[in-house]
């Protein structure tokens, strides 16, 4: 591998100061949910570590994940692909074209064989002989497999790479495949979410860079700093859920009042996301946030879970604040559907009283 | 087939040299271009071919019709929304839905954001690139070019030290060897003109554009939740609007108004002292290079947008109105029925798919068949699966070729402005006369592949301040006393007709969009969508027509045909986005689905 500039000698190249890049590595840690003392490691890598190559593929997909990236406020998407990594294929944004913009592909596998990091927007579809998705004449999951084939690791964005998404619905007519189930020997990440939010987007890839390692990552593959923890758990219209504070349709007057959206349909009780905590397009607000229900976009097959605005009942009130993605699938597979039937008693009961209280405080 | 003339009138020669270009990258989704090319590197033939199919439709099928805003905002996440909202429209018009105003000005606000930040991110990051020289900026006077942009606008970021800065980290940029995304590209090129001073100004809007175009989404965040890939519902919006009474901090309030507020006036701050300013000194240069028109001028088509008053898209109430320009008569715009079976219709002759029967026939959205048939034609070079050059006389796209009363359409920005301005809209015509006199060109200069670059840009301006018109009249609604965002008496199910047909239309960014329904016994019996790509991309047809992309590249000559910069300056004007052009479905997909699955 050739010499290469750290990304601290980058950044001071483009004038930013010792001091600004200490601070931009503890607002980094923090952003990471990582502890203060972390900053001064990040600042050790970052200094010691040449920028790193990403190869980003298109696949079938919407392009909801590339716009999101590009949303991001800390940090900035523009320093991330000018700064921190090496964007060296990525047919969204790439100014080559054709078989000039092809060449770049062999370039990278010629000078960084097992060393870039692939990102992959989007799915293979292998109907057909993969040729509802054609890139150069070819099938695109011939692309896939041989730039997967040459790398480090593999970043699946998005809930398309992750899980299938829109067009792996039912009945899938193109087969669209994820791509751990595609490619079989290369470490994947998952960043589930139709799109991922931004900031957890670049604070992954913030994190690979920043450390050289795979962030922690649950049974199914996503990253636990931002997928183990359910969006009911942290929803800031909880207490409502708990007080059996209900929005019964849209614009009543437990919308107006923001009251729980369980009713018509939020799947936060079923969502590992980080959506109720970072927020979206710089912390502004969230689904649940702005009145409609969360669709549980970050959840494999989240399209053929019945409709968007049926109650989930597949919940149990079993999995306590710190449960995990794991420790609550296993404790489901164990008990199942317990809880649902108690549950809803409990928010009848609950919505009475939350009822009367409501007229209370309408007089 | 040596010379023809198509039916459409463009003559066509495909004996020169064949050059290929896939994939056509700064676009959304997958696109190839292929085209032949005479002695003096012109070009002679053209054939467009959309490279993609994901098959929505059929997975809508049997589904809830209030879910299916959220499938169909999956179509496009570059275009976010815009499908959800002519879904919510569809399904509406089906079951007799009206919406109340104030949901009709959150969506306005919302499509006008839209506009504004998808035409703004367009020029500076998928086309700009096309007219500005990167590796050209290096050579500038910082100072020159500070008082360059000092003679055009009055833009805070404009000092030499700026403008040093931002070269400095170019040329670092550029020494560390690790050129990114922009290696590999035409820089060099004979076909770029502007001066280095004016590539630098270019290359750091490029970089506020990035930075800034994240603001004004925002807009969508407070009355969606989130963007890319905001919330949306049948019967209205789902943000509740609570400004004065108990639990306000939990819905749309004065904070969130504010906010709203604040991202319109920085929008048109940024969009007509950076954009429209960078706009006009690129076009400037480049007004000689008048290629690109194709169908631009003949053909045209709208269905219009943003209702002023809800539930009525009568052109009346439309603020950019709909309409039909054929042949190039700018004084008859005809009026356009969706609901008309002989008006819009999808042939599929040169698309890889079969219609029953083998026929050439067009149909009606309404009775649409799509079953999927991948095969070459016979004068294809290369493989099934290794293809090196299509053959246009046989099937050669995955998308179909729609037509207006059997015509090839140009939808999009320019056709949205040229109709607006041939049916007299005071407003339109006030921002492309004047813009026209600044660059000392004539009307007809519109129609080209600078034009449509242009008409983009004003109406990314008319967007920008007409969401300040939206949201006063929005804030004047909520003063009256009515604080209403949805209608739900139509919610429950068994209140629907058990059998009833919709349509849902509107105006995305890229051009007319269509969403056609039918709902059966509460569920998706049928659902069909016409997006602008597919006009615009479109393949031949059985009559011989030829779609707004091959039209508009025939006679371009390029500098370099190792460089075919000019036929992505053309392509990237459409603005193509893929992933909208190329899901379309049946009534009948189900079955596709066993044939081809497993």
């Amino acid at each position: 591998m050739p010499v290469q500039e750290t990304f601290y000698e980058v950044m001071r190249r483009h004038g930013i100061t010792r001091r600004s890049f200490l601070k931009f590595c503890s607002l980094t840690a923090a952003g990471l949910g990582l502890g203060p003392e972390f900053a001064g490691k990040l600042a050790h890598a970052l200094e010691n570590k040449p920028r790193t190559p990403v190869i980003w593929l298109h696949g079938l997909e919407c392009t909801c994940c590339t716009e999101s990236f590009i949303r991001s406020g800390n940090p900035l998407a523009g320093d991330v692909v000018l700064s921190m990594i090496s964007l060296d294929y990525d047919d969204t944004l790439m100014a080559a074209a054709g078989h000039q913009a092809e060449e770049l592909l062999e370039q990278t596998i010629e000078k960084y064989d097992g060393q870039y990091i692939l990102a992959c927007e989007g799915n293979p579809p292998l109907n057909e002989d993969g040729m509802y998705c054609i890139q150069g004449g070819r099938p695109y999951v011939e692309k896939l497999r041989h730039m997967a084939d040459h790398c480090k690791a593999i970043i699946a964005w998005g809930s398309c790479a992750s899980w299938g998404c829109v067009q792996a619905a039912r009945p899938n007519p193109t087969r669209a495949t994820p791509i751990h189930k595609v490619i079989l020997d290369k470490p994947i990440v998952k960043v589930p979410g139709c799109p991922p939010i931004a900031e957890v987007m670049t604070g992954v890839i913030t994190y690979m860079i920043a450390f050289d390692d795979l962030p922690e990552l649950d049974r199914q593959g996503r990253p636990k700093m931002f997928y183990s923890q359910r969006l009911h758990d942290k929803c800031y219209r909880r207490p409502h859920f708990d007080a059996g504070q209900f929005v019964e349709r849209f614009d009543d007057e437990g919308a107006r009042r923001g009251y729980c959206l369980y009713k018509v349909g939020c799947k936060g009780p079923t969502t590992y996301n980080a959506c109720s905590t970072i927020e979206w397009n710089g912390g502004l607000s969230w689904p649940v946030k702005s009145g409609h229900g969360c669709l549980g976009c970050a959840e494999d097959n989240f399209w053929d879970k019945g409709s968007f605005y049926s109650a989930v009942t597949d919940f149990g009130v079993l999995g306590d604040v710190e449960a995990d993605a794991d420790r609550v699938g296993a404790i489901l597979a164990g008990a199942a559907a317990i809880g649902v039937a108690a549950h809803a008693a409990v928010s009848v009961a609950s919505h009475l009283s939350g009822s009367k209280q409501g007229s209370k405080e309408n007089g | 087939m040596a010379k023809t003339v198509s039916a459409n009138g463009f003559d066509l020669d495909d004996s020169g040299q064949r050059v290929v270009v896939d994939p056509i990258c700064r676009i959304e989704g997958h696109l190839r271009i292929e085209v032949n090319l005479d002695e003096a590197n012109t070009i002679r033939n053209a054939v467009s071919t959309g490279n993609m199919w994901r098959g929505l439709e059929v997975i809508l099928k049997g589904r809830d019709p209030r879910d299916a805003w959220a499938f169909t905002e999956r179509i496009c996440g570059v275009c976010t929304g815009v499908h959800a909202l002519v879904s919510c429209r569809a399904v509406e018009d089906a079951l007799g839905i009206p919406i109340p105003a104030n949901a009709n000005s959150i969506r306005n606000l919302m499509m006008l954001a839209q506009y504004t930040q998808d035409h703004l991110v367009h020029f500076y990051h998928l086309h700009a690139l096309d007219w500005v020289d990167v590796t050209s900026a290096l050579q500038a006077n910082p100072r020159q070019t500070s008082a360059l942009m000092q003679s055009i606008s009055n833009w805070p970021k404009s000092s030499p030290g700026y403008f040093s800065d931002v070269q400095n980290k170019l040329k670092r940029f550029v020494e560390s060897g690790q050129l990114g995304p922009f290696a590999n590209a035409y820089w060099g090129s004979p076909a770029y003109k502007l001066p280095p001073e004016a590539n630098l100004m270019a290359v750091a809007h490029y970089l506020e554009a990035l930075d800034f175009q994240k603001e004004i989404v925002k807009i969508h965040t407070i009355f969606g939740g989130r963007n890319p890939h905001p919330n949306w519902l049948v019967g209205g919006m789902p943000c509740s609007i609570n400004v004065n009474d108990t639990g306000a901090v939990g819905a749309v309030n004065m904070v969130w108004l504010n906010q709203v507020s604040d991202i319109i006036n920085q929008a048109i701050a940024f969009v007509d002292q950076v954009y429209i300013p960078d706009l006009k000194a690129i076009a400037a240069i480049y007004k000689g290079w008048g290629y690109g028109a194709g169908l631009a001028g003949k053909n045209m088509l709208a269905y219009g947008e943003f209702p002023a008053y809800a539930n009525d898209f009568s052109n009346d109430s439309l603020m950019l109105p709909g309409g039909a320009i054929i042949n190039g008569d700018l004084s008859t715009v005809y009026d356009v029925d969706v609901r008309n079976p002989e008006e819009i219709q999808e042939f599929v002759t040169h698309s890889w798919y079969d219609y029953p029967g083998n026929s050439d026939g067009g149909l009606h959205p309404w009775d649409g068949v799509t079953e999927p048939r991948f095969e070459l034609g016979p004068n294809a070079k290369g493989t099934r699966t290794n293809i090196e050059a299509l053959d246009e006389g046989a099937k050669y796209s995955w998308l179909k070729a729609p037509r207006w009363r059997g015509n090839a359409m140009e939808v999009g920005p320019l056709s949205r402005f040229v109709i607006a301005y041939a049916r007299g809209r005071e407003d339109v015509k006030e921002l492309v006369d004047s813009t026209l006199r600044d660059l000392d060109l004539p009307l007809t200069a519109l129609f080209s592949t600078l034009g449509r670059t242009a008409a983009r840009g004003l109406e990314c301006t008319w967007s920008a301040h007409k969401m300040r018109e939206v949201f006063d009249s929005m804030m004047a609604n909520i003063k009256a006393g009515d604080t209403a965002t949805a209608n739900m008496e139509k919610w429950e199910p068994e209140t629907w007709s058990v059998d009833t047909k919709g349509v849902g239309i509107g105006e995305a960014p890229r051009g007319a969009l269509g969403h056609w329904i039918h709902i059966k016994d509460t569920k998706l019996e049928n659902y069909q969508a016409i997006v602008p790509t597919t006009w615009n991309a479109s393949p031949r047809d059985p009559a011989g027509n030829i779609g707004a992309y091959e039209a508009a590249l025939l006679g371009t000559p390029l500098a370099n045909a190792e460089q075919p910069l000019e036929i992505l300056r053309t392509i990237h004007s459409f603005d193509p986005c893929l992933a909208c052009a190329s899901h379309v479905m049946s009534p009948d997909g189900q079955e596709l689905a066993v044939v081809k699955l497993r």
